[in-house]
Order: C-alpha cells, then structure tokens, then sequence
C-alpha cells in the first residue's frame, strides 16, 4: 500500500452520537482520479462519511489521510476538497459571480486571475454570459452547475459531490450524469459522489462502496457488485433480484423453493443456510414442458418497455420475479430454467435473532430494553447476563404499538418469495428481524410481541 | 477560543445574561415574600394580604376587571379577525395595519387619548371609562393573535367542509371555529395578562377613584414595604402561571409576537 | 351586501379605536390649556415643543428616552443575534431550556420584571439611573431580537455555513461573509422592534429608574398626568409620534407585500 497509489486513505472511521452508531469501523482507499461512489440507503452513515471527509463533522475514532497528509483534525477550511452540496449551498445574497469567486477572493488571488477563472469555470460548466444573474434567480439545474463551478474553480484534489443530482427532474439528472463524467474526465481529478440510486452509481463509477447500517457491505466495480453481490442486502439493493432462503446440500447443490439445483458455489459446508439471489433477467421462461426445472403459473405481466415483467407462482408457494423479451398471459402454465452459473449462493449474515440479555428472575429476561416473560429457569442469579435467541419467525408484529411489549419501526423490507424479512428498529435502537407473510410499510411503527416459550435463553 | 468557534456555545453568554437577570430576580421575588424587614422566614405576608380586606378586594375586582376586558375583546375582536382574514370580504392588507398600529404607540399616550374623548364627550370618568380604556388599550392584541391563526389557516378545509356538505353556519363551528381556538387562546393570553398586571392606567381613567393590584403592588413597593410587595407579586404570577397552564398557548404567542413588523 | 356589513363593522371599530388619538391630534392645533375647548387654529403648541424653554425638561425626557431606546435596541440586536446562532445550534433538552428561558421575560407581566429587576439591584445595592433602565430595556427587548433572528436561521440552507468553510474560509470569515448577511432582514426588525418596545415602555422603566431625577417620556407623562393636569405640549408630541409610527408601519408594510409580489414573480 504504497503512499503514492492512493489520494484518499480512510482508516477504521467510527462515529457514534451518544449510544448510537452511525460509522462503525469504515475503512476506504481511493486511488488518484478515480470516481468512486458511496451508495446505500438513506440513513447508511454515506453523507456522515462525506462530511467527515470534508471536515464538518468529526470522527469518533479512525484515521483520515488526503495525499499522504494527516488531515483527521484539519479544519474544512484548511482541507485541500471541495464540496458540491445537495441542495447547492449558493450564498443568497451573492451573485454567480461572486459566488464562484468566493474561494479565490478569499485566497487573495489578483483581480484578473479570477476574472479569467471565473469564466473558465463558467464554460465548463455550460454557464456562460450568466456572471450577474442572481442565484435565486436560477432553476435548479443552473443552480447545480453555478455550485459545480464554484467548488471546481478552486482545483481540489478531490471533489465531493453530496447527491448533487437529487432535486433535479429526469431529464435533467439524466444530462447531468453525462456531463459530470466528461467532467470527471477533462478534471482529472478524484470524485467521490454519494447517492442513494443505485442506476447513477451503476452509470458513473468507476468503483462503487455500498453501505448499510454504518458498515460498508461491499466495495467493488459495477459489474462485480451487479453479478456477485456479497449479501442479500447488496442484492436487494442494486438491480432487481430473488431473494430466497436455501440450504447448501453440499458444494455445488444448493435447495430452494423446495427443490435442489446445481450450482457453482462450493466451500458453504453440508446443509448450511444460505441466501440464494436469482436476478430477474437471469430465469429463462417458457411455455409448459417437462424439461423445466420448475413450473409456475403466470399472475402478473408487466410491460416495461423493452422486456416484461412477470410474476409466476410456483406450485409451493413461492413468487418468483422475471423478465423476458416474451409475454406470457396470465393464468398461463409455464417452465423455468435457470443456468448453474446465474444461482448466486451467499452466506447467511444470521439465521436467528441474538440478543445480549439480563435476567431479572427465573421467569423474567430483559432484553430490547424490556422485561418479558420467558420459561422458568434453574438457580437465576439476579442480573445474570445471558444470551437470548429468537426465531424470526416466532416474533409477531402488531398494528397497535400499546399491544406489543416493545416499540419499533419496519426499516427494511427484503421479499423471500413466499415471505417477507423486515428488519426492524426497537426505540432503543437495536434492530430485530422479522419473518412474516403480513404486508408492511417502510416506517410503520409496530408492537413487538414474543411469546415465552420462543425466548430461547442461552446461560454461560 | 476554540470554545466559541462551535456555534452552539454562542448561547452560553446570553444563557448566563438569562441566569443573572431573569432567572436570580424571580427567585428574590421568591425569598422577599417569605422574609420580614429583618430577613426572617415568615408567612406574615401573605397573613397580612387575606386578613386585609383592601387588598384582597382589590385582587378580586382586579381579576372581574380583567375577566369582563377579555370577554369584551373577544366578542368585538373575533368577528374582526374574521373579517379581515377573509379574502372575499377585506382585501386590503392596510386595513390590518390600521389594526395593529395602536400597539405601537405608548400605552400612556393612549389612556390619556381616552380620558381625553370622555373629557371631550363630557362622559365621567369612572367604571365605564375603565372598562371602556382597557378595551381600547388591549383590543389590538386580541385581533392580531386570532387573525393570525385565521390567515394560516389552510382554506382547504373549508372546501373539504363544504365539499362534504356543510352549510356556512356548520362550515364556521366546526371547522373555523376550533382551528382559531389557538388564536384565541393567545389573544385571552395577552389581553387578560396585560390587564391583571396594569397599574397608573386605572387610576387615569377614574381620577384615582378606582385602585387595581397592579397599583396596589407599585404602591407597597414604592414605599418601601419591599416584601409585602414581594409576596403580592408572587401572587399574581401564581394566578399568571395558572391562566398560563390554562391556555397553554405559549409558543403560538411568542410566534406571534415576533411576526408584528 | 355581507361585504358591506364586514366594511361598515371594521370602519365603526376603527372609529372607535381612533377617536380618542384623533380628538387628541385636533386638539394639538389650538392653544387652550385644557384639553376641549377651541381657541382657535395655531401651531403655537409645535412650535414651542421644539423651542423649549419652560419645557426643558420634557425635551431632556424625549432625549433620555430616544438615547435609551438606541442604546438598548443595539445591545438587544448583538446579544440575541449571538445568542439566535447559538440556540440555532443546540439540539435536544439544551434548546428547549434555551428557549424556554427566552420566552420568560416575554411571558411576565412588565409589572413582574420591573419589581424583580428592582429587588436585584437593591440587594445587590447598585444606584439605579441610566445604566440600569438600560439594563433592563435590553433585558426584556433581547427575547424579541432572538424570535426575529430564529425565523431567519430557520429558512437559512443549513449547508451555506459549511460550504463558506468548504471553500476556504475560516469560521470567522464565514460568519462575517455568509451567515450575517442571511440573518440581516432579521436583525433589522430585531432592532426596530426592540426600539419601539423600549419607547414605549413604563412599567419596568418606572420600577429602576431610580430616585435621581431621571425621567423618560413615559414617566415624564406619568407624574405630569397624576399632578391632574397635562402638559398640553404633549399633545402634538402625541401626534408627531403617532403619524411617525403609522408612516413607517404602512411604508415597512407595502415595501415587504411589493418584495414578496417580486419575489414570486421571479420564482416563475
């Protein structure tokens, strides 16, 4: 790891307000005019991670290099980045001039230099003519490129660019991305670009970090990170996907939806839990014949303007999502057959919940920040801690949050076919997996309910 | 200095100024009513405010005063709010202003404007003229706090009213009515307040005839009697605290407030 | 025709809300003593306001009062805009104690402020005069400031702050350059506000002005209204008051209604 490969050395960033986490232990290196992307959901910790590298907020723990240079308590000013805000952070009461201006004037550049810059910048940005039109005065495309402009003009070593293109309509975000590579290019500098659409980071990334929950999932190419996603989340997350439970039989046989298919994954062990990812456009449909692998029945077809989407329900139960050039009516019979090298096998990240508990006595655990009710338990010691297990299945979700034991809010929602697994987050802020056929919406606020007999206590 | 360069500490100096000067004089106000001349513990004060018939009729007919002014604002100050809230019926923003302007001018100026017109109409000073001075002197901050709410108010609701049906008597009770209610409650907030606490405007208007606690407070403590005083005052943020609690309107009144220019 | 009744009830309480202020302006162009009887047209009374003389002491008191007011409205402006970026900047229970505390002073009756600050100063035995009417002008006129400033910071892009720092500023820099000139329009009407509210203060002036002879206009009013007569001077000191306010209101009011039709039609 050579000082000179990489512009950006982030090392082991954690941040936490209070008790609750929002970086935990994120490390990324960035070579020298690459365009990397942070993508992840809202909430993931990726604007944290940016302001950190920008300087306005401050790592709890971790090491920040630009260059080779220790800049972990530099302040902004003095941070040789630029930022392109989300929504533009024009000064109000300046005009596009003065705003562009603004960092050079502050650097006691001569008069006719910045004139000169200002106008450079201006063009490259396809903005010329428009020195002293005030900024409020703007759409919000131009009000984009006057923000590019202003950070650009003062030649960072790395620009940072905050979803720059999230208030813009289509259109506009589409042309947007465009120019930013050619940008990127002419710049040669190093971006870093955080958004939450997986299409953008798809379409301008050179290497693409996908965050969740304060972790980074996985760091890789767009491609890698389309065809080898390392978790269901990633799966989930870019693209659109099956996302099934199964059971490694043993290396290269793999069982969902009931049945065992080969595959090309080896090293899971014998009979291991595992997620199995299929992408939509990877299932080959066809009308019945007994030389599918499996059989369905069509319940929805979708056109999508180049391929269509269709739902089949196989005879088990499970929905299974594809896409095919081909429309097949619904009600229709029909064959799937997917290829060993489309099944992407991954390592579950948990097959039950695991929490840190305390006993409060023989027939009581808090956990959750909560009492329950839990079988009887012989010689407690008041206060002992413990582990506690509970299926995802055995955890009920009320409409009514006073019915449950404890509070929480749906945060994510992964569809299994023939399930749903949500992840919700307790008031205290610990998350609990849940399996349910029930339907529910991304911030439903739910009653947490276990039944005793499912609070699977674990004593050192 | 590192200190003062996060932004958040910049409240501590005013924070302190707080502390200092508002905070410290209420919990003297506090101590004053609980202490003799010689700085005793004692109740004596407020032994000597129910024994003394004087003080303690003041007190009542001071809160009937300021009962009787707030009632009296609303009923000729709501249908006023209403009116220049309503698009159809004021279109003029002026009209407002000339509402809220005599807020602006020095609440003496006004009282001795009103003994003027009675001087002028050859109307005695006395009861009415009181009645008639504070009505006057706080009408103003009636009107404002309900045709603020009023003006806020999304019209969609009216349209969904009437679009379910309502006729214009159910569109007002139903609807109208129980969105200004927070209005309403500051303006009660800041006329009875205003009203129970005055003092020098009743004498003015009833040539010294009439006495409110206001008065009787600002008379204890210019003569020295400091914790008699103190322990009057006290009494009066009680019943404050208490109408407070009641209408429980606080932020919509510093809200107000702060949009007058 | 319901319009007609909404205008016939507003002008007949607008009658009534302005009688007094206009008998009191009519007035001021005659000479007689006693307010009510007509002597005749004359600007007698104007013109010896401003000549004073035998009045000397009620132009000191328009003077006191003005010096007071400005004094007190640019100490309130420094100390609640400060102190409006600093609460902007808090979060949780640290604000809602900031806040809560701001809102006291605007929550007490006047009467309740002017006792206490009085009891402050006497046990602590400061001479009270000009430095603690100021004292205390500044004391329940800051609150206001800090409820003109929030608004501002509120609407403010929280990012601009950061983007100054961003592109090479330091905190001052940024403050000076970014977020003064933003919470400007607020500190304006912080100032005006805090003026007016200072002139036309009586009761807490009353409580710590002190025994030393001060007076403001509102005291000045007081002793002379209690003496039973009135200084017939104040009559078209009244009225110069009263048009000044209604003039700069309409002004502040027409020029904020033409800026906000300016900016909508821009935003188009």
């Amino acid at each position: 790891m050579g000082e000179s490969n990489f512009i950006i050395e982030l090392s082991h960033i954690s941040k936490s307000y209070a008790d609750k986490t929002v970086l935990d232990d994120v490390s990324l290196y960035v070579k020298k005019g690459e365009f990397v992307t942070i993508l992840g959901p809202s909430g993931c910790g990726k604007t944290t991670l940016l302001k950190i590298l920008a300087g306005f907020g401050t790592a709890t723990s971790g090491e920040i290099k630009i260059a080779g240079a220790d800049i972990t308590d530099v302040p902004p000013h003095l941070r040789p980045v630029n930022t392109v805000f989300q929504r533009y952070a024009l000064f109000p009461h300046l005009n596009v001039y003065d705003n562009i201006a603004f960092g050079l004037k502050l650097k006691k550049v001569k008069q006719d230099e910045i004139d000169a810059r200002v106008r450079k910048a201006l063009k490259m940005v396809g903005m010329t003519d428009y020195e002293w039109r005030d900024v409020n005065s703007l759409s919000g495309g131009q009000q984009q490129r006057v923000a590019i402009a202003r950070a650009i003009i003062n030649r960072p070593q790395v620009l940072l660019l905050d979803e720059p293109l999230a208030a813009l309509d289509l259109k506009m975000r589409k042309d947007m991305q465009m120019e930013l590579k050619d940008m990127h290019k002419t710049l040669g500098i190093t971006f870093v670009y955080v958004t939450h659409d997986q299409e953008e980071a798809l379409t301008l990334s050179d290497t693409i970090v996908v965050m969740s929950e304060g972790k980074v999932q996985q760091i890789g190419t767009p491609t890698d990170i389309y065809n080898e996603p390392v978790n269901s989340f990633v799966a989930d997350f870019i693209g659109e996907s099956n996302i099934l439970n199964g059971e490694m039989v043993r290396d290269r046989v793999v069982k969902f939806m009931g049945s065992e298919f080969e595959c090309v994954d080896e090293g899971f062990g014998e009979n291991t839990p595992v997620d199995v990812v299929i992408r939509p456009e990877d299932v080959y449909i066809m009308a019945h014949t007994d030389s599918g692998m499996f059989d369905g029945v069509v319940q929805s077809c979708i056109f999508k303007g180049v391929h269509y989407e269709m739902t089949v329900l196989t005879p088990n139960g499970y929905e299974i999502m594809i896409q095919d050039y081909n429309a097949f009516e619904v009600g229709q019979q029909v064959s799937m057959i997917i290829k060993p090298s489309d099944i992407h096998v991954m390592h579950k990240e948990r097959v039950c919940n695991t929490f840190e508990g305390k006993m409060i006595d023989a027939t009581h655990v808090e956990i959750l920040g909560t009492q329950f009710l839990c079988s009887e338990q012989p010689n407690v010691v008041e206060g002992e801690s413990v582990k506690v297990d509970v299926a995802f299945g055995k955890v009920e979700l009320m409409d009514n949050k006073e019915d449950g034991q404890q509070v929480g809010d749906v945060r994510f929602i992964l569809y299994k076919g023939d399930h749903y697994h949500l992840t919700v987050r307790t008031a205290e802020g610990e998350n609990i997996y849940v399996d349910t056929t029930d339907v529910w919406d991304d911030g439903d606020i739910v009653g947490i309910k276990i039944q005793p007999e499912d609070i699977v206590i674990r004593r050192a | 200095m590192r200190f003062f360069m996060r932004r958040q500490n910049w409240s501590l100096p005013y924070f302190i100024f707080m502390l200092i000067f508002v905070v410290l004089p209420l919990v003297l106000i506090f101590i004053y009513a609980f202490q003799d001349a010689d700085g005793n513990f004692t109740f004596d004060n407020f032994s000597k405010f129910i024994s003394s018939p004087e003080a303690a009729n003041t007190f009542v007919y001071s809160i009937g005063v300021a009962i009787i002014t707030t009632v009296v604002c609303i009923l000729l100050g709501y249908p006023a709010a209403y009116i220049l809230s309503n698009k159809e019926l004021c279109r003029s923003k002026v009209m407002v202003v000339l509402f809220i302007l005599p807020m602006w001018i020095n609440i003496l100026v006004r009282t001795l404007a009103t003994v003027a017109l009675f001087d002028f109409m050859r109307l005695p000073l006395g009861e009415g003229a009181l009645i008639f001075g504070m009505v006057y002197n706080f009408l103003p901050f009636m009107i404002y706090p309900i045709y603020n709410t009023m003006q806020k108010m999304d019209h969609s609701y009216i349209d969904a009213a009437q679009d379910l049906g309502a006729n214009p008597i159910n569109v007002f009770t139903k609807v109208v009515l129980p969105l200004s209610m927070p209005g309403v409650m500051s303006g009660i907030m800041m006329v009875f307040m205003p009203t129970i606490s005055t003092f020098a405007i009743a004498e003015l208007l009833t040539m010294n005839n009439i006495k409110l606690f206001g008065t009787t407070i600002q008379e204890n403590i210019n003569n020295g009697m400091w914790n008699y005083g103190a322990a009057l005052s006290l009494i009066m943020l009680v019943i404050i605290f208490a109408s407070e609690l009641f209408s429980d309107g606080e932020e919509e009144r510093a809200s107000n407030e702060g949009g007058i220019i | 025709m319901k319009r007609f009744f909404a205008q016939a009830y507003l002008w007949l309480l607008l009658a009534i809300l302005y009688a007094p202020i206009l008998i009191i302006a009519i007035f001021s162009f005659t000479e007689a003593k006693v307010l009510g009887n007509w002597t005749g047209f004359s600007t007698k009374l104007y013109t010896s306001l401003f000549t004073g003389g035998v009045h000397h002491s009620l132009l000191s008191a328009i003077e006191n009062t003005l010096i007071i007011a400005i004094v007190a409205a640019a100490i309130s402006t420094v100390l609640g805009s400060i102190a409006a970026i600093g609460i902007h900047n808090l979060r949780g229970h640290k604000r809602i104690v900031m806040n809560t505390l701001n809102n006291i002073p605007m929550l007490n009756p006047d009467i309740i402020t002017g006792i206490s600050l009085f009891l402050l100063f006497v046990s602590v035995g400061i001479t009270q005069g000009f430095a603690t009417v100021i004292l205390a002008h500044v004391i329940f006129c800051t609150p206001y400031v800090v409820l003109c400033v929030l608004p501002r910071l509120q609407q403010m892009n929280s990012d601009i702050y950061e983007a100054a720092l961003d592109l090479g500023a330091t905190p001052m820099q940024a403050i000076y350059k970014v977020l003064i000139p933003e919470i400007k329009p607020g500190m304006i009407s912080g100032f005006i506000l805090a003026f007016t509210l200072s002139i036309d203060d009586f009761a807490v002036t009353i409580f710590t002005i002190g025994t030393g002879g001060l007076e403001t206009l509102s005291t000045y009013i007081y002793a002379d209204a209690r003496k039973g007569g009135l200084t017939p001077e104040l009559r078209p000191l009244s009225t110069i008051i009263f048009v000044t306010v209604l003039v700069l209101l309409i002004t502040i009011n027409v020029r904020s209604q033409r800026a906000n039709k300016k900016k909508k039609a821009l935003g188009k």
